[in-house]
């Protein structure tokens, strides 16, 4: 039932992935109010790349659910209006040296088997794929299911194909969630009033921690900076998402430090965006002049044809990190009726309609279509 | 359209002393030399402000830097011709030339390191230790409050590009114990249908155009828009010849009679208004106010406008459409302030009460983050007059700060009077000019509001009513509006009141790190040692050495 004040769900963050929860769960029947305290997008949805990768992931959970997710993002494109820029543009991840080759063959030999396709490039051939690359590349790796939305649209076409059954509170900030006399959940209590329903999902990705203090939990959701650079709009002179295979290294680490290793990418539209920085120094906006300077320095060594180019812009983003990468989706084993959907760290475009389809299945009972065991919010509670 | 200029209307006024300000105490300039190549101060802009802070405070001793993206100094204010363009009296179109003329025999008497051609793109600090270009104890000489000299906090870098075009792929790095921006504004502009027809320039490039080249839009040019440039505009536009069949204002000029303190305390302005109405009267200008350009009939080139009346909102009042033939439209709706350099610090801003924000400062011309001052229209827009003022008044309080003495109190005060009586009167002028909440009803849903991605109105309210976007940054996402070549400084305004959906949105006092493009070329080599024996010919690598030759302002061609 969906009245002005109450809902099934009640779904706190209107990001990529609050989208997909509350998509998946109109889909399966249930009336959903997704409520943020800012717009749509507004978070780092909306400072992200779009990236839906499948390259960058060694076999795992992880890469189970970026494989379901590439193929339900090929299913909502059907459905979807052109605008969310939907490109299967395929990554390409090269190395510099035969020593970096051998590793990526390894890499990407582990990935095949977990349903991963993903072709060799010789150095010779490195060009035909993308004629700008830097000569003297020891080869690299194609993966054609790597594809890319652009992520702003995408969250907010998703909500709005939830139709009558998802209604958006925007600019609502959630102050606190409201029990029963048995402890059970009944909704949440914004700064205008309250909204009820029986189960709230926790979709504020890198706030998520925040949003879980609101419910008395702890889930330890960090803020990991990443500064993307903006090109001049350009003819297409990068085809796909290229980037060096030492970005793999970079994803997985779990360091403070600053990483850097170029990721560049053209769009739809015709700027060229340059990522990927990593650090962690909590939710500071301050330009970084170091990063600027090692993200366009390695980008301009993958594609010397981009030094003349000018940047346009740069902004950084929150990634919503947890200490062993892995998002959390599901209910939560301390409070009835909160589930958790966030700490997707980087990959949040590329994870969030698998975890909006897990999500939708614990609402209405269903098995989830995979095992969600890894993603258990509960996993960072000591052990007795 | 270009960036306008920062112009109140024009002055018959006496005008201010123009001798050095009670340098007290002369002392020798501290040298930036050694190692640390070290400014005491940097001034960004070398209009009315910046000039103003920069001679000040190298009379007063401090060793100053002042850049600008023009090769010579002015700013928009006093924007006069290439020499190559012969122009025997560069004076004649402007108000106030020996104001001008006054600070600028100052700046050739200093010391000052003029660097021309430098498009400053981001001012950063960062720790003491994280840059490495100076040792320990290079800034802790002279005595302050805080910032600068102590707490592990380095000195501020200020980043720019050279060449005309900021094309040159080396960058520049400019060190300094104190900033002083001075950036000026640029044009707000309101989109109506046409308005990307050719022939429709911005009334302050309409100046521009004047100034610096002694050009013509047209030869039958409507100045339309709102503020006082208009009126400054058309009396140019026609002593210079062209034929102005009307000035169409959109606000009424009554409302400065809310303010008669105000008025009555600053008399030139109404001497200023004087001198442009007669101007006008004997041209035979017409001036219309309360309507606006609501279309331009042409396409691929003006041929004609529709005006109509406009009632206290700005909402167009039907049945009062007229055609106006004319083969260029000027048109401004005021200037705004030009804070990117600021805002990405995180300085603190205010809304002015046309809406627009500008940066908030103390008493003495500081904004809230220590050591970063600012003056002139960055604050407000206010003019050149005003501008002189904050500039002099900031270098006096920047010398007194990082000299370890208190600045000359009577002048102080003498500065801190004009300013405050300048900025009630700007005050009342940016409210009488204020866009009302109506405008936006002239949009047809085709009309483009984001010229560089092409972005029409009817798409940014489809993505407020059917998509969630509630601000103009998220407008931003969702449509592209403002991402193009001009990064929203020509739609903004117009994105933020659609986006707010009631008309009277403002844009966000965004963080903008770039506050002009630069090459991946220069941003990959930010960590060369930026050093004399590099790039000789460059000044701003080499403080210290290239010095003081003010005909050594670095300019590289592209």
């Amino acid at each position: 039932m969906l009245t002005r004040n109450s809902s099934d769900v009640i779904v706190v963050g209107a990001g990529v992935v609050g989208a997909a929860c509350a998509y998946y769960a109109a889909q399966a029947g249930l009336t959903v109010t997704v409520v943020d305290r800012g717009p749509v997008s507004g978070g780092t949805t909306g400072s992200g790349e779009g990236n839906l990768l499948v390259s960058d992931k060694e076999p795992g959970p992880e890469l189970e659910l970026a494989l379901l997710s590439i193929e339900l993002w090929r299913e909502l494109t059907e459905l979807l209006p052109p605008q969310i820029e939907y490109e299967t543009k395929g990554g390409l991840v090269v190395a510099a040296a035969e020593a970096g080759m051998s590793a990526l063959r390894d890499f990407a030999a582990g990935q095949e088997k977990a349903g991963v396709r993903a072709e060799e490039i010789a150095a010779d051939r490195l060009h035909d794929l993308e004629p700008h690359l830097a000569p003297g590349l020891a080869g690299g790796f194609h993966y054609p299911q790597d594809a890319q939305v652009m992520p702003a649209l995408a969250a907010a076409h998703l909500l709005k194909a939830g139709g009558d059954r998802v209604r958006l509170r925007l600019g609502e900030e959630v102050t606190g969630l409201l029990t029963g006399g048995h402890g059970e959940l009944r909704g949440v209590s914004t700064a205008t009033g309250e909204l009820y329903a029986a189960y709230v999902v926790n979709a504020a990705g890198t706030w998520g921690g925040e949003f879980a203090a609101l419910a008395g939990v702890d889930l330890p959701v960090l803020p990991r900076r990443g500064f993307v650079l903006v090109t001049e709009p350009l003819p297409r002179v990068v085809r796909r998402k290229v980037y060096a295979a030492d970005y793999v290294a970079d994803v997985a680490s779990g360091s403070a430090a600053l990483q850097t290793s170029a990721v560049v990418e053209g769009t739809a539209a015709g700027p060229v965006l340059i990522g990927a920085s990593r650090e962690r120094v909590g939710f500071d906006r301050t330009l970084s002049t170091e990063v600027l300077r090692r993200l366009a320095a390695q980008a301009t060594a993958l594609f010397p044809v981009l030094a003349g180019v000018r940047a346009m812009r740069t902004y950084a983003g929150f990634r919503p990190y947890l200490p062993d990468h892995l998002p959390a989706i599901g209910p939560d084993p301390r409070v009835p009726g909160l589930l958790h959907a966030c700490g997707h760290e980087g990959a949040g475009i590329g994870l969030a309609p698998a975890t909006g389809l897990i999500v939708a299945r614990c609402l209405t009972g269903g098995r989830p279509p995979l095992d969600i065991g890894p993603f258990d919010p509960g996993r960072f509670l000591p052990r007795p | 359209m270009t960036a306008s200029a920062s112009e109140s209307p024009g002055s018959t006024e006496p005008t201010e002393p123009t001798e050095p300000t009670e340098p007290t105490e002369p002392t020798e300039p501290t040298e930036p030399s050694g190692p640390s190549r070290l400014y005491d101060l940097a001034v960004i802009g070398a209009g009315s402000a910046g000039l103003a802070g920069a001679v000040t405070a190298a009379e007063l001793g401090l060793s100053v830097a002042l850049l600008d993206t023009a090769t010579g100094t002015g700013g928009q204010f006093y924007r006069h011709p290439a020499p190559a363009v012969g122009a025997l009296r560069p004076e004649a179109l402007h108000h106030d030339w020996s104001a001008y003329a006054g600070l600028r025999r100052r700046l050739e008497a200093s010391t000052v390191t003029r660097l021309g051609g430098h498009h400053v793109w981001t001012v950063s600090r960062e720790g003491a230790s994280g840059d490495g270009a100076f040792g320990e104890g290079a800034f802790r000489e002279g005595a302050s409050r805080e910032g600068v000299f102590g707490d592990g906090e380095g000195p501020w870098t200020v980043h720019a590009v050279t060449g005309a075009d900021g094309c040159a792929e080396r960058p520049v790095r400019v060190w300094a114990r104190a900033v002083l921006l001075a950036t000026g504004a640029y044009e707000r502009q309101l989109p109506f249908p046409g308005w990307t027809v050719p022939g429709v320039i911005g009334a302050g490039g309409a100046q521009a155009m004047l100034k610096s080249g002694l050009v013509l839009p047209g030869k039958r040019v409507v100045v339309a828009g709102s503020g006082p440039l208009l009126l400054a505009v058309a009396s140019s536009l026609a002593a210079a010849g062209a034929r102005v069949p009307a000035v169409i204002e959109a606000s009424g000029y009554l409302a400065y009679a809310r303010h008669p303190r105000v008025l009555a305390a600053n008399p030139h302005k109404l001497a200023e208004a004087v001198v442009h109405g007669g101007t006008l009267l004997r041209h035979r200008v017409p001036l219309r106010t309360r309507s606006a350009v609501t279309e331009v009939h042409g396409r691929d080139r003006v041929e004609a406008v529709t005006v109509t009346r406009l009632d206290r909102d700005w909402r167009p009042l039907p049945g009062t459409a007229r055609r106006i033939a004319c083969d260029a439209v000027a048109v401004g709706h005021g200037l705004v302030p030009q804070i990117e350099l600021a805002t990405t610090l995180g300085c603190a801003t205010r809304t002015t009460p046309d809406r627009a924000t500008a940066l908030l400062l103390d008493d003495l011309q500081e904004t809230s983050v220590p050591d970063l001052w600012a003056a002139g229209e960055t604050g407000g827009i206010g003019g050149a007059r005003l501008a002189r003022a904050e500039g002099e008044l900031a270098g006096l309080a920047i010398a007194a700060r990082l000299r370890g003495r208190p600045a000359h109190r009577g002048r102080v005060r003498e500065l801190q009077r004009r300013r405050d009586r300048m900025r009630a009167f700007a005050d009342a002028m940016a409210a009488a000019h204020a866009p009302g909440a109506g405008w936006s009803r002239w949009l047809t849903d085709d009309t483009d509001v984001c010229r560089c991605e092409e972005v029409t109105a009817g798409s940014i309210r489809a993505a407020v009513a059917d998509l969630g976007a509630r601000d103009a940054r998220t407008v931003k996402l969702l449509t592209r509006a403002g991402m193009g070549w001009c990064q929203g400084r020509m739609c903004g305004s117009g994105v933020a009141c659609l986006a707010a959906g009631d008309g009277v949105g403002e844009p966000p006092a965004e963080r903008r790190p770039f506050a002009t493009p630069v090459p991946l070329a220069a941003l990959a080599s930010l960590d060369e040692p930026a050093d004399a024996g590099n790039a000789p010919a460059d000044a701003g690598n080499a403080p210290g050495d290239a010095g003081r030759d003010p005909a050594r302002g670095a300019h590289h061609p592209c």
